[in-house]
């Protein structure tokens, strides 16, 4: 119960508790309805009552006097359990929950959001899944999506190695928006798969009819199936609910704060469309088929690197922090072509010394690096910094944190950076790759 | 009709537009558009389930239909809020207080703090597939003629997506409409008259025109709740025209009363909805109907003990059948075909007893016919049958549409309480004293209060006074005359009525502001101007607001003449008639007086040019 102090005290002296019909009468009005939990970042003060027309209202307690009508039943989340049926003759695809929009769950008699709906609970909500395949569920774990650390990519790595080797077909893994793109990359570099590993989420949460949960999950399950065993992100591809994008899980990025297609494919295409339940694969596109690679799990990853953005009056302090503090790599989102003050190039020297790998990346996020073109760029190159081509800033990040995990020898790092591991490069700048 | 004995119950939502500037939770104007709009998307609702395993009645019913959306919408005019790509922006304050101050001004209770609900409507009007609603004030009541009816809720709400067309399996909605701030009024159920319900419904209507919400058509909605002890309760939406609510009553009255009857007849029948769905393509393979040529499918089923009675008139042309049909319609079928209507539409006698016998039927028996695709076919055929079964029950509880005969059509049925949830994305919003106090302290004059105020301190006739409020004017009229000297008449009926007029032809009299009446009117007082010079001035001012209204009535010659000016103009005409003054002497007058007012109109005052007409006249004779 979210109920604090005077309220608290409030509901414990009428002996009421949440879900309890009560009345609840004030020097003119009485109302009655059903006790229920109050937000918990709303302040002090107000009782909630849902009244028979089904609407909340506050009703502040000051001067108020309650009684209980009727005890109520404690409200139950979730859908119960049920086996999901299994068809020998379909694909055993495995979904993994992870939290976040895409698996909350309301309770429509306190109206309350419930972010603890787990895998087979999507299953139940989403039943024309079992049209498609057969299914193991299973929820990792149950954070929102900015709480995600380094630590629960390799729990999920594990996890989802551990269902391929037992036989699952394709991996969807219901994922916050957030960051869905630094999952995705860290999957990418963690895993060799002979499968399809399909991260999905939603835009808008799956208790409104309105959600584009239901649709990314088919699609998703779509892509499961395919041929392309590879990481990929599937979301909305346009505002409509028409048809979603796969996009390779090292070339994607979220672009919009809240609208449906906020997933785009940076310095590269879509690897595929998928439309009324049928996936096209771009033609363009050399991706790894199914069953090419074996099952490879390397999850050693260093979790103790800096991620910093340049601006205008920038100071060498920020640079500074990082080695003091024992950070064993740094990505710096450059302006431009790659660019910091020339201010920041001594620190940069001192970083070098003291083996600490610097990759710069740009925050245009559109294009590459190239640190050639005016000379503070190569007085950065100059000072050991190590180019991030034309991955995005967070791939960049999420590649480091793996390449320290193989090594922390400087120039190992760096050839590890310049390596293509999981389709994060692409040698040439397409005229079709911008805004997207 | 003795209603008491009928234990007839009403009760009335009312729906009225705000007219706040900017939309309820986003900042786009709440104007409707009726430019060319700049993109659509598409988008399917599905309801969703709450873990209690219970999907609302009402979404169900509406996901089954299958229908997808497109909404058309405005790169000025809509924002992604209405496309819901964006999450709403805080709730619109001015609304709310809207809403209190109409609370007051019907006796309500505004509750400690407002919590702004999800309602789910999958019905395409709402781009979230719920409308965003909450409760304001409860518990307050209105004096009528007929006692006093308690106002059950005050609630502030999203109004809906406008619905443009439905066509190739697309329902196309314009955002335009969508979010614009709605007060809903909710009456008790305790009135028992047409007449009563007709005089509350005006008078609630009147109240909320006191306040700041928005005026035409459309903008005020009037749903209507309606029983009798013997059936159930129905909503009837949109009952736009307030002179119809008796006749949508009575007509409602004799629907539950005839439902009641068949129900009673068919209960002594023993009657029974046989489950099977039978296909009849072979039976109807030559058919000569064009109707069932063109269909994919022709299917049945039987009702059996249900013969004569799907015939049976509801109301005024709308039978049994009807009522069948058109939750039959909701399955995407464009009708049925009942054996109490056949032969007709090219089924033949021939063809009938065919089917009879193929479905080997009796006497008491009755079958329905749909020709569509098989899916719909069958949808639609299980929806026949759900609502053939529930003739059983007598009236169906149900949300119903006006029509413009005032009859009535199935819509959904009734929504429950459990599709309503908290909106997560906006704050709960506290209403304080501090917040309440300046509003209920500055409550607008009630209509009929203002209008006896009017009649009596200004002398006004009862008409013109009516007008001026029922206008929205006589706030504008007060401010005129508390500044310039003047008879209050020309005043009133240029806002009562020559405005009206003159927007009709198409000037925009928005243009016309305070100063500019104070102006006009002042020249009026003085006499500068005539008083038939006013419109014509009015009109003037609109085209060029910016100037003086002074120097306007001069370039377009509406001033008045000097009086030395005016005696020499009369003079010359009667010399140049010297004639006929002659000849005719007083009995010139007429004639005289019309060519001088020919001249002089609007610049000399019809009084002072009779006076000097005469006086010329009697110069010559």
């Amino acid at each position: 119960m979210t109920y604090k102090e005077n309220a608290e005290k409030f509901i414990e002296t009428y002996g009421l508790s949440i879900g309890d019909k009560i009345q609840v009468n004030k020097e003119d009005i009485t109302y009655t309805g059903i006790l229920l939990d109050r937000p918990e970042d709303a302040d002090d003060g107000y009782l909630v009552l849902k009244l028979s027309s089904g609407y909340n209202i506050g009703v502040a307690i000051e001067n108020t006097a309650a009684e209980l009508i009727e005890k109520g039943e404690k409200p139950k989340i979730g859908f119960g359990k049920s086996e999901i049926p299994a068809d020998p003759k379909k694909q055993n695809i495995s979904i993994v929950s992870t939290g976040g929009t895409v698996s909350s769950v309301i309770d429509y008699r306190t109206g309350a959001v419930h972010p603890a709906f787990t895998a087979s609970d999507l299953v139940k909500a989403n039943p024309e899944l079992l049209d498609y395949a057969n299914y193991n569920v299973k929820a990792l774990y149950n954070i929102l999506s900015e709480d995600m650390k380094p630590e629960y990519w390799v729990k999920a790595a594990r996890e989802i190695a551990n269902d391929i080797s037992n036989g699952s077909d394709g991996v969807v893994i219901a994922h916050g928006t957030d960051t869905m793109h630094y999952t995705a990359a860290a999957l990418s570099f963690m895993l060799k798969t002979p499968v399809p590993i399909i991260l999905t989420g939603a835009q808008r949460s799956s208790d409104r009819p309105s959600s584009d949960a239901n649709i990314n999950l088919i699609d998703s399950v779509v892509a499961a199936k395919s041929d392309i065993a590879e990481v990929c992100v599937c979301m909305h591809g346009s505002l409509n609910d028409k048809y979603t994008y796969l996009h390779k899980g090292t070339k994607v990025r979220k672009m919009h704060t809240s609208r449906r297609d906020t997933f785009r494919s940076i310095n590269a295409q879509p690897i595929a469309k998928i439309e009324n339940k049928k996936i096209n694969i771009n033609p363009d596109y050399a991706y790894t088929k199914r069953g090419v690679n074996g099952l490879e799990l390397n999850a050693n990853i260093e979790e103790k690197v800096g991620f910093i953005k340049s601006f205008p009056g920038i100071s060498s302090d920020y640079i500074e922090y990082h080695i003091d503090n024992g950070y064993k790599g740094l990505v710096v989102e450059g302006t431009g072509l790659g660019h910091v003050p020339n201010d920041l190039i001594d620190s940069f020297k001192r970083a070098r010394d003291e083996n600490i790998p610097v990759i710069m990346t740009s925050q245009c996020l559109y294009g590459r690096v190239n640190m050639n073109v005016y000379s503070t760029g190569r007085n950065i190159i100059d000072s050991g910094v190590i180019s991030g081509v034309d991955m995005t800033p967070e791939t960049t990040y999420v590649k480091l944190c793996w390449a320290l995990g193989q090594s922390d020898s400087y120039n190992e790092v760096k050839e590890i950076m310049h390596e293509d591991i999981a389709g994060e490069f692409s040698e040439k700048s397409s005229i079709k790759d911008f805004l997207n | 009709m003795d209603y008491e004995k009928l234990g007839l119950k009403m009760g009335l939502e009312i729906h009225q537009q705000l007219n706040s500037e900017h939309k309820l939770f986003c900042p786009c104007k709440t104007e409707l558009v009726d430019d060319d709009f700049d993109g659509i998307v598409q988008r399917k609702l599905r309801p969703t389930q709450s873990e209690l395993g219970e999907i609302d009645r009402a979404a169900l019913q509406e996901s089954l239909r299958g229908l997808n959306f497109k909404y058309e919408n405005f790169a000025k005019h809509t924002c992604l809020v209405e496309n819901d790509d964006e999450p709403p922006h805080s709730l619109n304050e001015e609304a709310l207080d809207i809403c209190i101050t109409i609370a007051c001004l019907m006796n309500m209770h505004i509750v400690d703090e407002f919590h702004t609900m999800r309602k789910q409507v999958i019905d395409g009007s709402n781009t979230g597939g719920f409308q965003r609603t909450g409760m304001v004030a409860t518990d307050g009541y209105l004096e009528t003629p007929y006692g006093k009816v308690v106002i059950e809720s005050l609630g502030l709400e999203e109004d809906a997506a406008r619905r443009i067309e439905t066509k190739d399996g697309f329902t196309e909605f314009r955002l335009d409409r969508l979010g614009i701030p709605l007060a809903e009024v909710t009456t008790d159920p305790s009135m028992h008259h047409p007449d009563q319900v007709r005089e509350v419904a005006y008078m609630l209507g009147q109240i909320l025109r006191s306040t700041n919400v928005k005026r035409g058509l459309g903008t005020i909605r009037q749903d209507l709740n309606i029983s009798i002890a013997e059936g159930a309760r129905v909503e009837i939406k949109g009952v736009q025209d307030l002179d119809l609510m008796a006749e949508i009553v009575n007509r409602e009255i004799q629907r539950q009363l005839v439902l009641i009857d068949i129900k009673k007849e068919l209960v002594a029948r023993n009657a029974e909805v046989l489950d099977e769905i039978h296909d009849l393509d072979e039976l109807f393979k030559d058919t000569e109907s064009k109707i069932l040529k063109s269909a994919e499918t022709i299917k049945a089923v039987v009702l059996k003990g249900y013969d004569g009675l799907i015939g049976r008139e509801v109301q005024p042309g709308r039978r049994f059948g009807s009522e069948i049909a058109s939750y039959a319609k909701k399955r995407g079928v464009s009708g049925i075909f009942h054996s109490d209507e056949l032969p007709a539409y090219g089924i033949t006698q021939e063809e009938v007893d065919n089917v009879t016998d193929y479905l080997n039927i009796g006497e008491d028996d009755a079958f329905i016919i749909v020709a569509h695709d098989e899916d719909i076919a069958i949808s639609a055929l299980e929806e026949v049958k759900r609502r053939a079964s529930l003739g059983l029950d007598g009236v169906v509880e149900e949300t119903r549409k006006a029509l413009e005969d005032g009859n009535t059509e199935y819509m959904r049925p009734l929504p429950t309480a459990n599709r309503m949830y908290l909106e997560t994305d906006i704050p709960l919003f506290k209403i304080t004293a501090d917040r309440i106090e300046p509003i209920s302290n500055n409550l607008p004059e009630l209509p009929d209060v203002k209008q006896a105020r009017i009649i009596k301190e200004y002398n006004l006739s009862e008409d013109l006074a009516t007008q001026l409020v029922k206008r929205q004017e006589a706030d504008m009229f007060e401010a005129i005359i508390a500044d310039v000297s003047i008879d209050a008449t020309p005043v009133a009926s240029l806002l009562a009525y020559d405005l009206r007029e003159i927007k009709r032809e198409g000037h925009d009299i928005t243009a016309l502001g305070l100063d500019h009446f104070k102006e006009i009117f002042t020249l009026l007082a003085e006499g500068k101007i005539a008083k038939d010079s006013v419109r014509k001035l009015a009109i003037e001012t609109i085209k060029a607001p910016e100037s003086d209204v002074a120097e306007i009535a001069e370039i377009n010659n509406l001033t008045m003449l000097s009086e030395d000016d005016v005696v020499k103009i009369i003079s010359e005409i009667v010399a140049k008639n010297e004639g006929m003054v002659k000849e005719r002497q007083m009995g010139a007058m007429g004639p005289l007086m019309g060519m001088c007012m020919k001249q002089l109109k609007g610049k000399a005052d019809g009084g002072m040019v009779n006076k000097t007409v005469r006086s010329e006249i009697q110069k010559l004779i």
